[in-house]
């Protein structure tokens, strides 16, 4: 494959040796004089200097005949422009870009750029996989369709426990679709009870979260 | 009409005070809290004692776009310094907000042609200026 990287920092410059080594062809764009002369000193002429988010150095790099372009600069506003060109004005089948500032995610998908990955928003899903708070735990997130998937533990002393499903009081746009107990699984109907130590599964809209947590988390309280 | 300026520097500041000054309702948002000043120049009032409105806060920033009326905005003008900040917070003004006027100021002449062939109103200063310089050497001559 060929692939044009553009930012040759940490991420780019580690990213490039790495898909030369798996045998693709790679050339890295980096517009700052300084690092690109550090970095050619190991990539050679697999590195140009330039601002890649002008169209004539892309042009240069043979955007034309790139499978893939990869932006991962420090820079959101042009990773996200990078990928547009690229896509949009150059046919190139798949882009990714990286995404520094997870609060600009949405602007990413706004503008069809995907998949746009960010270190930041993965590090923090690994702490909450990692550390749940409240036993708490993302199963599955679908942003398309507005979606996730969660689950719960049952805390002693959690409002929920000893309640029937039907008495949570869970908001609208959610739905308990499993409890395990005891090692095993099943489909609850509206009566059955929850009882402490059972970890629940919910799908529920994108923003209910905390709605939810609120019926299961012991109250302060009681904590 | 309602004008949000999203980058107040020479140019911003400028369009913003002759808006002003024809009556529209304007506001401007520059990450630099000092760039009021330019809005202020040569004036007895201050830029909101005369209805300006001015936010401190990055483009991209969702909350400060709010902040600066976004969605209630009849025109949107992108005027920072960075040819890439402004395409991308044109588009976003555009499709996210679906402000009916959206004017970007593009340095690079490459890009705002290319943009405006999809659909954005680009201003490139440097086309502008390449052609009054041509003209101007051209003038005269036989």
């Amino acid at each position: 494959m060929y692939i044009i990287v553009v930012g040759a920092g940490k991420v780019g410059w580690n990213l490039a040796r790495e898909l030369i080594g798996k045998g693709n062809e790679v050339t890295l764009i980096e517009s700052d004089r300084v690092r690109y002369a550090v970095v050619e000193e190991e990539l050679e002429h697999a590195v140009h200097y330039g601002d890649g988010s002008e169209l004539w150095v892309l042009e240069r790099a043979g955007i034309a005949r790139a499978d893939m372009v990869i932006a991962v600069t420090g820079d959101d506003e042009d990773n996200i422009l990078i990928c547009q060109v690229a896509r949009e004005k150059y046919g190139v089948e798949r882009v990714i870009a990286r995404c520094n500032n997870p609060r600009n995610l949405p602007h990413f998908e706004l503008l069809g750029i995907k998949p746009a990955v960010s270190a930041t928003d993965l590090i923090l899903r690994l702490i909450e996989h990692e550390v749940p708070r409240y036993g708490f735990l993302h199963l599955l997130d679908l942003p398309q369709e507005r979606l996730e998937i969660i689950e719960i533990e049952v805390q002693e002393g959690s409002p929920a426990a000893g309640r029937q499903v039907q008495e949570l009081g869970l908001p609208d746009g959610s739905l308990v679709i499993s409890i395990l107990r005891d090692g095993t699984g099943f489909v609850p109907l509206a009566d059955s009870v929850i009882e402490a130590g059972d970890e629940v599964l919910l799908v529920l809209d994108t923003g209910l979260e905390q709605k939810i947590m609120d019926r299961f988390r012991p109250s302060v309280e009681a904590a | 009409m309602f004008v949000l300026i999203v980058g107040c520097g020479r140019v911003g500041s400028a369009i913003a005070r002759k808006m002003l000054a024809a009556g529209h309702e304007v506001s401007c948002l520059d990450e630099d809290p000092e760039a009021i000043a330019l809005l202020e120049i040569g004036e007895s009032e201050t830029w909101e004692d005369r209805g300006g409105m001015f936010t401190v806060g990055t483009a991209l920033e969702i909350d400060a776009l709010i902040e600066a009326g976004i969605e209630r905005a009849d025109a949107f003008v992108a005027s920072t310094d960075g040819d890439n900040t402004n395409l991308v917070i044109a588009q976003i003004a555009q499709r996210r907000f679906n402000i009916p006027k959206v004017v970007v100021r593009v340095l690079d002449p490459a890009r705002a042609a290319w943009y405006e062939r999809q659909g954005l109103s680009t201003v490139c200063p440097t086309q502008k200026a390449i052609e009054m310089l041509e003209a101007a050497v051209l003038e005269g001559a036989a």
